[in-house]
């Protein structure tokens, strides 16, 4: 959508016919259907199928046209999509999802249970990334009648565990598409249909995906905008300056620059926030390897921790967006946040203390050992921390060579070739400690997968905690597991999450309804108008 | 027939330096640590190491790397380039789709900068030294010392955020429905900022080459001999020095060919461009091998194609050079 000159002195005009009216026009204007909604992406997904790939990236385009079980209404609990309801037997070990009726896939057949079962065995169990895992224990679904999905566990699984994982991991794609084809290579995967509020129309490669209304949606009347429309554009000046074209009303994901974002702020034209970001949080993180003997030390973990001024660094390179986590546990995961305060603060002499009394004193230039620190690039702000993390431990003798590489290359050198001593980037909080957080600390990970425990680091205890918390259906004695996680994770410091953020959208004012759910940009923007 | 065994001649002294360049090319990203699944793990946020090894095998990585450059090679004598891992479909489909936007932009830049280089070049160098020169020469000298990437986002920031003129990026205007003539124009207003942030510094680079051309040539004696026998003075320039002078320009014109597709990586990115630069940066960062080669492939054939037309523009412009003779 380019605003040409003659389109803008339309416009213009039109407002000012509309200011002399009387101020109910505008109340009676409000959520009129309508319009077209342009979204930046920063990079182009293989595969557009939430049933097959869980990340943000996929759910900001397919969100709108495949829909999940559920989703997260606006107080943050789960709220009935596709599944209307749900109960759990008194043994954990079956769920029961009851579907809602007479909702129709975008090419006219019905949804019901069979599509829910494919899904749930086939994509979810086999493919999803984090599903796998989330359903490592499901057994079998069941189908009684076309709106009933019983899931079969055979260990017990956590109700609340379940419904906060599939407002994720929980999308349905089309059984009759999929079945007997391989599902990696089916041609919906980027030509997805879904039962979502928006039709998907056509995929420029490079440039542009278009969805339009789609008629037969099951929540009458709705959704108000014709069309969403979503272009790639990768470069995040080029993303700015369309933005204050208007030829895209909203960038969310903090996918432009932090600078961008900061200057956007005073722009009156946008909402800037992090509003609607609560569902998906993410930490700075420092991961140490204990192969290195001097990182095997608790003392030095804990001198690291204290030389770094993470308040400093948010402030200053984070634009004040962020605050200092006090754990693996975000505290904006209500359910799961155990309070408390980060036990290392900010104090160098400290941290000289402890390096001393671990045995690594100062050399005739002031340095105690060097280490080898890998950033892997989730951000611009990644490569911002790596240089405040060197520059903060050389005050205190460490010396820390940064190894640059991009962000394939990185996951394979820390996760694969375990060749590192430091490593620096995100972790993405998931709305359960179980489904994304617990994989970073649980032992026993085999080799090569990115993102887990490949630090070389081994807790029975917190292995037991993980274990027990994954499979404990007493949602205050889960709460409790994790609570005493927490400690366990903040006594040994085996990687330490040291902020704690929000993504942040840059959002048109003339959009309504946005950024009203927390995980907004990933949901169905079925009520979102002009 | 000449023409056609020089062309073959040609084609058969460019085969080995282009299965070079494609082995080179190969090797390099094998050198670099991380593979398509890294990239594609990095993506979707993270995954189970049993799903990442179905990964490998899906798309042919745990084979050794000779094993796969081999089956690559093979493929490639029956002219099929291979699936595309990013993009889930044959690598010359998903070239087919971005080379045109590519040869547009690098087409109209050339014409551009060649163009107005010789303009430019011709005015300088009649002007020598008065003011004229010193402003071409000035302007020229302060174009070739930009960055592309600065001059195209200071292009968006006055003719597209301040003064609305241009568009701020993109090939055409999506879902405007326009056909023909009206998409033609469309798809020129968008090229507009993108081919000159691309020409510029060219045009800088042939209006100095042109100006130094053009004075070595008019002080050589078939010039003198020709002012002597009373040519007019327009004739001597555009018949006896202009000709002559062009002759390095299309030797540049030629090698810029190549560079140009490396910039177009930047000028496709800031003016999102769906063009062949931006497809082989995404393809290094996701270690989309297989269209990381096509593109070179592709690239090494293009770069060929444009050096033989210039060996045929050096005959047609000086006699003396024939196309035997090569």
């Amino acid at each position: 959508m380019t605003l040409s000159r003659r389109a803008l002195l339309a416009s213009v005009s039109a407002a000012a016919a509309v200011a002399a009216l009387p101020k109910f026009v505008f109340a009676a204007e409000e959520l009129k259907k309508g319009g077209v909604l342009t979204v930046h992406l920063a990079s182009e997904q293989r595969i557009l199928n939430p049933a097959l790939r869980a990340s943000t990236g996929v759910y900001i385009i397919t969100g709108k046209i495949v829909e999940g079980l559920l989703d997260l209404g606006p107080d943050g609990k789960p709220v009935p999509v596709l599944a209307t309801g749900w109960t759990a037997s008194p043994d954990g070990k079956t769920i029961t999802f009851t579907l809602r009726e007479g909702v129709t896939w975008h090419d006219g057949k019905p949804f019901t249970s069979a599509d829910v079962q494919y899904n749930a065995l086939e994509l979810w169990k086999k493919h999803l990334n984090y599903g796998t895992q989330l359903q490592a224990n499901l057994e079998a679904v069941d189908t009684p009648d076309a709106h009933t999905a019983v899931f079969r566990y055979s260990r017990p699984m956590p109700l609340d565990l379940l419904l906060r994982a599939l407002v994720d991991l929980g999308y349905v794609v089309p059984r009759h598409l999929y079945e007997g084809t391989n599902p990696l290579e089916n041609p919906a995967n980027t030509a997805p249909v879904g039962t979502g509020p928006f039709k998907f129309v056509e995929y420029q490669r490079g440039q542009y995906i278009v969805a339009e209304r789609y008629d037969g949606y099951w929540r009458k009347g709705l959704p108000y905008l014709d069309r969403v429309v979503w272009r790639f554009i990768t470069d995040k000046s080029a993303a700015a300056a369309a933005l204050e074209t208007g030829q895209v009303q909203l960038s969310a994901y903090s996918q432009i620059s932090l600078a961008d974002i900061d200057r956007l702020k005073k722009d009156p034209r946008f909402e800037v926030s992090s509003r609607g970001n609560d569902g998906n949080t993410f930490n700075n993180t420092i991961e140490f390897n204990h192969r290195r003997k001097e990182l095997a030390d608790v003392r030095v973990r804990r001198a690291i921790a204290h030389a770094i001024d993470v308040d400093f660094f948010i402030e200053n390179f984070l634009y004040g967006n962020g605050k200092r986590a006090t754990g693996p546990i975000p505290s904006l995961s209500k359910a799961f946040y155990p309070g408390g305060s980060f036990p290392y603060a900010f104090d160098t002499k400290k941290a000289d203390a402890l390096l001393d009394e671990a045995g690594y004193k100062r050399g005739g230039d002031g340095t105690r050992f060097s280490l080898k620190l890998v950033p892997v690039l989730n951000g611009e702000d990644v490569p911002q921390f790596a240089t405040f993390i060197q520059q903060s431990l050389a005050e205190v003798g460490i010396k820390v060579e940064i190894v640059q590489l991009d962000i394939a290359g990185a996951l394979s050198t820390i996760y694969k070739d375990w060749n590192f001593d430091l490593a620096t980037g995100w972790h993405q909080y998931r709305g359960d400690p179980a489904v994304s957080t617990t994989v970073w600390f649980r032992s026993g990970s085999p080799k090569g997968a990115p993102w887990t425990n490949q630090h070389g680091w081994q807790s029975e205890k917190i292995d037991s905690l993980i274990d027990a918390a994954a499979t404990e259906t007493d949602p205050a004695k889960r709460r409790a597991l994790y609570a005493d996680f927490v400690a366990e994770v903040n006594r040994d410091l085996p990687i330490w999450f040291a902020t704690e953020r929000e993504f942040i959208s840059v959002t048109s004012k003339a959009l309504k309804n946005h950024h009203n759910t927390p995980r907004w940009p990933s949901s169905s923007w079925h009520d979102t108008s002009f | 027939m000449a023409l056609l065994s020089f062309a073959l001649r040609r084609l058969a002294v460019s085969l080995p330096s282009l299965l070079l360049i494609l082995i080179g090319v190969f090797a390099l990203l094998q050198l670099a640590p991380g593979d398509t699944v890294d990239a594609l793990l990095a993506q979707m946020g993270g995954g189970d190491p049993v799903q990442t090894q179905q990964l490998r095998t899906f798309y042919g990585l745990d084979a050794p790397a000779a094993v796969q450059l081999g089956r690559y090679l093979w493929r490639l004598v029956q002219f099929d380039l291979g699936f595309s891992a990013i993009y889930g479909k044959p690598v010359a489909d998903v070239i087919a789709e971005r080379l045109s936007v590519t040869l547009l932009l690098m087409v109209a830049s050339l014409w551009f900068a060649a163009v107005g280089g010789v303009v430019l070049g011709i005015i300088a160098a009649r002007k020598v030294h008065r003011w004229q020169d010193v402003v071409i020469s000035t302007v020229g000298l302060l174009f070739y010392a930009t960055p592309a990437f600065w001059l195209g986002l200071m292009g968006v920031v006055v003719f597209a955020i301040k003064l609305g003129w241009l568009p701020a990026g993109g090939f055409e205007e999506i879902g405007s429905g326009k056909t023909g003539l009206l998409r033609a124009l469309d798809i020129a207003h968008h090229l507009v900022l993108p081919t000159l942030t691309l020409g510029l510094i060219f045009l800088s680079i042939y209006l100095r080459i042109m100006r130094a051309s053009m004075l070595e040539v008019s002080t050589l004696d078939f010039v003198r001999t020709a002012r002597a026998k009373g040519v007019p003075d327009g004739a001597i320039v555009t018949r006896h020095i202009l000709r002559n002078a062009l002759l390095p320009l299309v030797t540049l014109v030629g090698l810029h060919a190549g560079t140009m597709l490396g910039g177009a990586v930047v000028v496709e990115s800031v003016f999102t461009l769906p063009g062949l630069g931006r497809l082989a940066y995404e393809s290094v960062i996701q270690r989309d091998l297989n269209t990381l080669l096509g593109i070179v492939f592709i690239s090494a054939v293009l770069v060929i194609a444009v050096n033989f037309v210039v060996d045929l523009l050096y005959a047609r412009l000086d006699p003396r050079i024939r196309v035997k003779g090569h």
